[in-house]
């Protein structure tokens, strides 16, 4: 190990076959640097879902314990229970017959809904959009107005209050966000929320809110009652 | 050596599971991608995904139910009719006869409204993470139709107790279905075999709840799940300054 190394500068591969590369920290060939942790699948994940499906299933055979699935009498085609409700999930699109027509309650509304979620990975705005306030002009703040305003006006005119009134908070507070950059935490949470989420609160709020209504609030004929009148009946 | 080491090193043993009992990486890479439920996973998973607020297991929580409802569906097919009035008489069966028929029932019945409640969930997380983005567009579309194939399924067993509730349940959602202009009127004779909900009705929501649905659900779950993989493992909070 004595012998110098005799170093060559070339880039003849054939003249000098044996090469030695020198490279710069900030140039390796690494695609990209990751901090990513990686751990095994397995025992990692798989017991964690074992124990997730264990949970769900105590869960479930607890409630199935304590709680009995409802049983009524043998189906009566001639004595209609009043009132007669559809299961809870579409007690939100019953209640809006209580407003609407039953082609737009019953048809034109789930189909604009089934429609709107479909489309929602291929709308620009859903993938590109920053917070609403990022950017800001008087045009969004009178159209974003109008629109509030509008929507309400047209939920008003078919008195469907459970619509109208989170239509009016929700727009209120998506209004009163654009300027809390710089303000109290909550404020600054609430600006940095996009277009697209304000719009998918407003549905989900107005969607919980129906379906509240549908199970809790209604009685005979659809009338208004509150559920401890319910429960004493 | 314990006879659970002597089984598992037999030849009829290693000839359905290959993989030895060492605890090495190698074999925790085996355990996996040499068995055909598991491998749908890699091989490895970023711990971040691990965390409970990554996705609030809310899928996992839909699937889970799902094979709760298969396993308690299947079990209630042996005790029920699809006729009337005998579809009602197999519940008082469940009731008074069958031992533990109550809870077999409670189970499928509270496991299906977990599932319908868990999937909307499931659907609010993915939204709220953005994690409909490309290249998941796809997964999104498949979901919403996962979404309603649970409806679907819940709203067709609801009728099958054939008790008031069932039946005054699904003449009000298949009244609404009457409502869509043109069609309206046929799409309600098609689902019910006749103007009224029948015992055509029931025989016709006990198919689509027992092969027609859970047939669609099953394929559907399958592409969900492995597009899940295909398209970069579960995608949770949008990560800090990395779009």
């Amino acid at each position: 190990m004595s012998a110098p190394i005799e170093l060559i500068e070339s880039n003849d591969p054939v003249a000098v076959p044996w090469r030695v590369a020198l490279m710069r920290r900030d140039s390796r060939p690494a695609v990209r640097e990751s901090d990513e942790k990686y751990v095994m699948t397995f025992p990692h994940l798989i017991v964690r879902e074992i124990i997730m499906f264990q949970l769900v299933v105590i869960g479930l055979s607890l409630a199935a314990i304590f709680f009995d699935a409802p049983l009524e009498s043998i189906a009566n085609p001639v004595e209609t229970p009043n009132p007669a409700k559809a299961p809870w999930y579409f007690l939100g699109l019953q209640e809006l017959l209580h407003y609407f027509p039953p082609v737009v309650a019953g048809v034109l509304m789930p189909a604009l809904v089934v429609i709107g979620l479909v489309v929602i990975p291929y709308a620009r705005v859903n993938l590109e959009a920053g917070p609403l306030w990022a950017t800001h002009s008087r045009g969004k703040l009178a159209s974003l107005t109008l629109v509030v305003l509008a929507l309400s006006l047209l939920f008003g005119a078919f008195s469907c209050w459970p619509i109208v009134i989170p239509t009016l908070i929700i727009g209120a507070a998506m209004l009163a966000a654009r300027n809390g950059e710089q303000a109290s935490p909550w404020r600054r949470a609430l600006w940095r929320v996009t277009l697209p989420e304000w719009i998918m609160t407003w549905f989900v709020v107005i969607a919980a809110l129906l379906t509240i209504i549908g199970v809790f609030f209604r009685g005979p004929g659809w009338s208004w009652v509150w559920p401890w009148e319910q429960f004493r009946a | 050596m314990t006879t659970g080491e002597w089984i598992r090193g037999t030849s009829v043993y290693r000839s359905v599971i290959r993989h030895g009992l060492e605890d090495t990486n190698r074999n925790r890479s085996l355990i996996i991608f040499e068995n055909l439920f598991l491998h749908v996973h890699p091989v490895k998973v970023r711990e971040r995904s691990l965390r409970f607020t990554h996705t609030f297991w809310l899928g996992g929580i839909t699937l889970a139910s799902m094979l709760v409802l298969i396993a308690t569906g299947i079990l209630l097919m042996f005790y029920y009719h699809p006729s009337v009035p005998q579809a009602y008489r197999d519940m008082k069966e469940l009731q008074y006869v069958v031992d533990d028929g109550v809870f077999l029932r409670n189970l499928h019945r509270w496991a299906a409204h977990l599932m319908v409640f868990t999937a909307v969930l499931h659907m609010l997380r993915v939204f709220y993470h953005r994690a409909y983005r490309p290249p998941r567009q796809f997964n999104w579309v498949i979901g919403v139709v996962l979404l309603l194939v649970t409806l679907l399924l819940s709203y067709t067993g609801y009728l099958l107790p054939w008790d008031q509730l069932a039946f005054w349940g699904v003449s009000v959602g298949t009244n609404m279905a009457k409502q869509a202009p043109l069609i309206g009127e046929r799409i309600r004779f098609f689902l019910l075999g006749g103007n009224i909900v029948s015992e055509n009705a029931l025989l016709r929501f006990y198919v689509l709840h027992c092969v027609v649905l859970p047939v669609a659900l099953l394929l559907l779950v399958s592409i969900h799940i492995w597009r899940v993989r295909k398209d970069g493992g579960v995608q949770g909070p949008p990560e800090e300054g990395r779009q």
